[in-house]
């Protein structure tokens, strides 16, 4: 009996991803029959009538990365500040601290993100970044209402760091003490120790931590909504507001609306959840081949991330 | 090389003096993120209770909002009640099923079968929510209308896996002696779970559905989809016939329709959640850290 019951919920668990990449590829076809897959070259996206990608693939794609340009250092920065530089008291305290921030929902973050983040960026980085680095076309004319790709870019930042935070921590705290204190007793500084045996030995878990930190900044569909500014746009200005694919889900997928509108929605799901897969299944990967000791992340944290 | 001087103390110079700059460096900048993670929450936290925390009143918490958007006044009694609901129900589909998941993968499967069943797994914890939400607009709201239930079953998905896995994690730290001492008395399989090796995971269990609820609780993308066609200005009960306001959705849509007025009232239900949020992940955290105490003796 109990047998038969946890048979069944296991079952079940694998039937919702089947019934989910089904009902979202179905509810596609009439997207996919009429765009195919030009619909990733097209930029105009109408409400109404015509529907392409590029804008929002491209703005995913680069919120995602400065996301992780931000958050890869400072996170894998803090995990080595947790597990090997700080004393035992004092990470006691920060850990914990760290792990709050993946525990504040998105909607807050986005809050702050537009009320308190994107005013105070307009007025100061952004015209700072303008006056030194000009030049580069991306640092152009600051953004009117501090809502931008640049402002979400930081927003996404934030919602990643804690996670390869947490998970790096965890990974250099499995390091044998014997290479550690080997290298130690060699004569090399803390910071050789780390960069020497701690970096080098655990890159693929270090690899695979980043991943999952920057499949939380593409799927995040309500802070990217709330600060990026929602325009439907290719700009080489990080400052210019832009769009992501799971902002535009989430603001316009409405049964109300036309059948094609519906269908093009469901369309740019099942390119975000191809992408989550792939990334998904790559951070597996990587685990896997390489054995990385347990780079899934402690459960109080992974449980405490909203998507 | 220079002939050494046994007279000279041994002192940093040179090479070494640049390599012990160098790791000060490092071990300063490695602090400094760590420094810089708690400001930011430092500052998120400042801003959330300065501007919520004068929002707060005991009409906020018991009124609903009022007739006209723009209006003063007013609170968000009907969003706390209709998350409430949406969340309980979640919870009651999501935690026998991951608890029955996570007994399947300890004490049932073999390693074949928990293969693609752990996978599928990992793969709904990486599932952004914002998929998750159209699946269900897909499956259910197209041609019937938003429900709360609808809503509930968004949220039940996204429970399941951390359920499922915070179960497994304290099932398998039951020590074997306990199963094999039930199994030698001639108990069977399925009684000495339900019996033995349940009770002592109870604390994991536990502390898994805390932190759900306490994730759930903000999720707005499958609110937006799912829970946004509602008369604002009532409490409505009928989570299966009709869509209920909710917390998130509130704050989303206050901070969108801008002026002053709704943006204050958007910081102080971001207050309220935050606080509940922040007291179920400290209640899970004190209750992880005593049952692993007692689980492994230490």
């Amino acid at each position: 009996m109990l047998l038969g019951l946890a048979a069944g919920a296991s079952i079940l668990a694998v039937a919702i991803i089947g019934l989910i990449i089904y009902e979202i590829v179905n509810s596609a076809s009439p997207a996919i029959s009429k765009y195919g897959l030009g619909f990733f070259g097209h930029q105009t996206w109408n409400n109404y009538t015509v529907f392409g990608a590029a804008t929002l693939i491209f703005g995913t794609v680069v919120t995602s990365a400065g996301a992780l340009l931000i958050a890869a250092p400072l996170g894998i920065a803090i995990g080595l500040y947790l597990s090997l530089f700080s004393a035992r008291r004092t990470a006691a305290i920060i850990g914990p601290l760290v792990e709050m921030l993946a525990a504040v929902p998105s909607v807050i973050i986005g809050l702050w993100g537009i009320i308190v983040l994107g005013p105070f960026l307009r007025s100061t980085i952004e015209p700072w970044l303008h006056d030194a680095l000009g030049f580069i076309p991306l640092f152009g004319t600051p953004s009117a209402t501090g809502s931008g790709v640049f402002t979400a870019i930081i927003v996404l930042g934030i919602m990643a760091l804690p996670i390869i935070a947490a998970i790096t921590r965890d990974l250099f705290l499995t390091v044998p003490s014997e290479l550690k204190d080997g290298a130690l007793a060699l004569g090399a500084t803390r910071w050789e120790m780390v960069r020497g045996v701690v970096l080098s030995s655990m890159r693929p878990g270090i690899a695979s931590a980043c991943i999952l930190g920057v499949s939380r900044a593409l799927g995040e569909a309500i802070a990217a909504l709330q600060v990026i500014g929602s325009v439907f746009q290719i700009s080489s200005n990080l400052f210019a507001p832009g769009n992501t694919l799971g902002a535009t889900i989430a603001i316009q997928a409405n049964a109300d609306n036309s059948k094609l509108q519906v269908a093009s929605l469901f369309y740019l799901a099942l390119v975000l959840l191809a992408i989550e897969l792939l990334v998904n299944l790559a951070a597996q990967a990587i685990v896997r081949h390489y054995r990385v000791p347990s780079a899934s992340g402690p459960t109080i944290v992974a449980a405490g991330a909203p998507n | 090389m220079a002939s050494l001087d046994y007279t000279r103390p041994l002192t940093a110079s040179g090479n070494l003096r640049r390599r012990r700059v160098v790791d000060r460096l490092m071990r300063g900048a490695a602090t400094a993120a760590a420094l810089a993670a708690v400001v930011i929450l430092g500052l998120m936290v400042f801003a959330i209770a300065q501007r919520g925390g004068s929002q707060l009143s005991v009409a906020f918490l018991t009124q609903n909002p009022p007739e006209q958007l723009y209006a003063a006044g007013g609170g968000i009694a009907n969003a706390i009640i209709g998350s409430a609901l949406m969340v309980a129900l979640a919870t009651i589909i999501a935690l026998p099923i991951g608890v029955l998941i996570a007994i399947y993968l300890t004490e049932f499967a073999t390693a074949r079968a928990a293969g693609p069943i752990r996978l599928a797994l990992d793969l709904l914890y990486g599932m952004p929510t914002i998929v998750i939400a159209i699946f269900i607009l897909g499956l259910l709201v197209v041609g019937h209308g938003q429900t709360g239930f609808y809503a509930s079953l968004a949220l039940a998905i996204i429970m399941l896996p951390l359920i499922a896995r915070t179960t497994g994690e304290s099932l398998a730290l039951v020590p074997k002696e306990l199963r094999d001492a039930s199994h030698a008395l001639g108990i069977s399989r399925w009684r000495t779970t339900v019996g033995i090796t349940i009770p002592s995971a109870l604390g994991g269990i536990v502390t898994g559905t805390i932190l759900a609820v306490a994730r759930v609780a903000g999720e707005t993308a499958p609110m937006l989809l799912l829970a946004s066609v509602f008369d604002n200005t009532k409490t409505s009960f009928n989570i299966f016939g009709q869509a209920l306001p909710n917390i998130p959705y509130e704050i989303f849509n206050l901070a969108e329709s801008g002026g002053t007025v709704n943006v204050a009232k958007a910081w102080g239900a971001a207050f309220v959640l935050v606080v509940f949020v922040l007291i179920a992940n400290f209640v899970a955290r004190a209750l992880h850290h005593r049952s692993t105490r007692m689980m492994t003796g230490r």
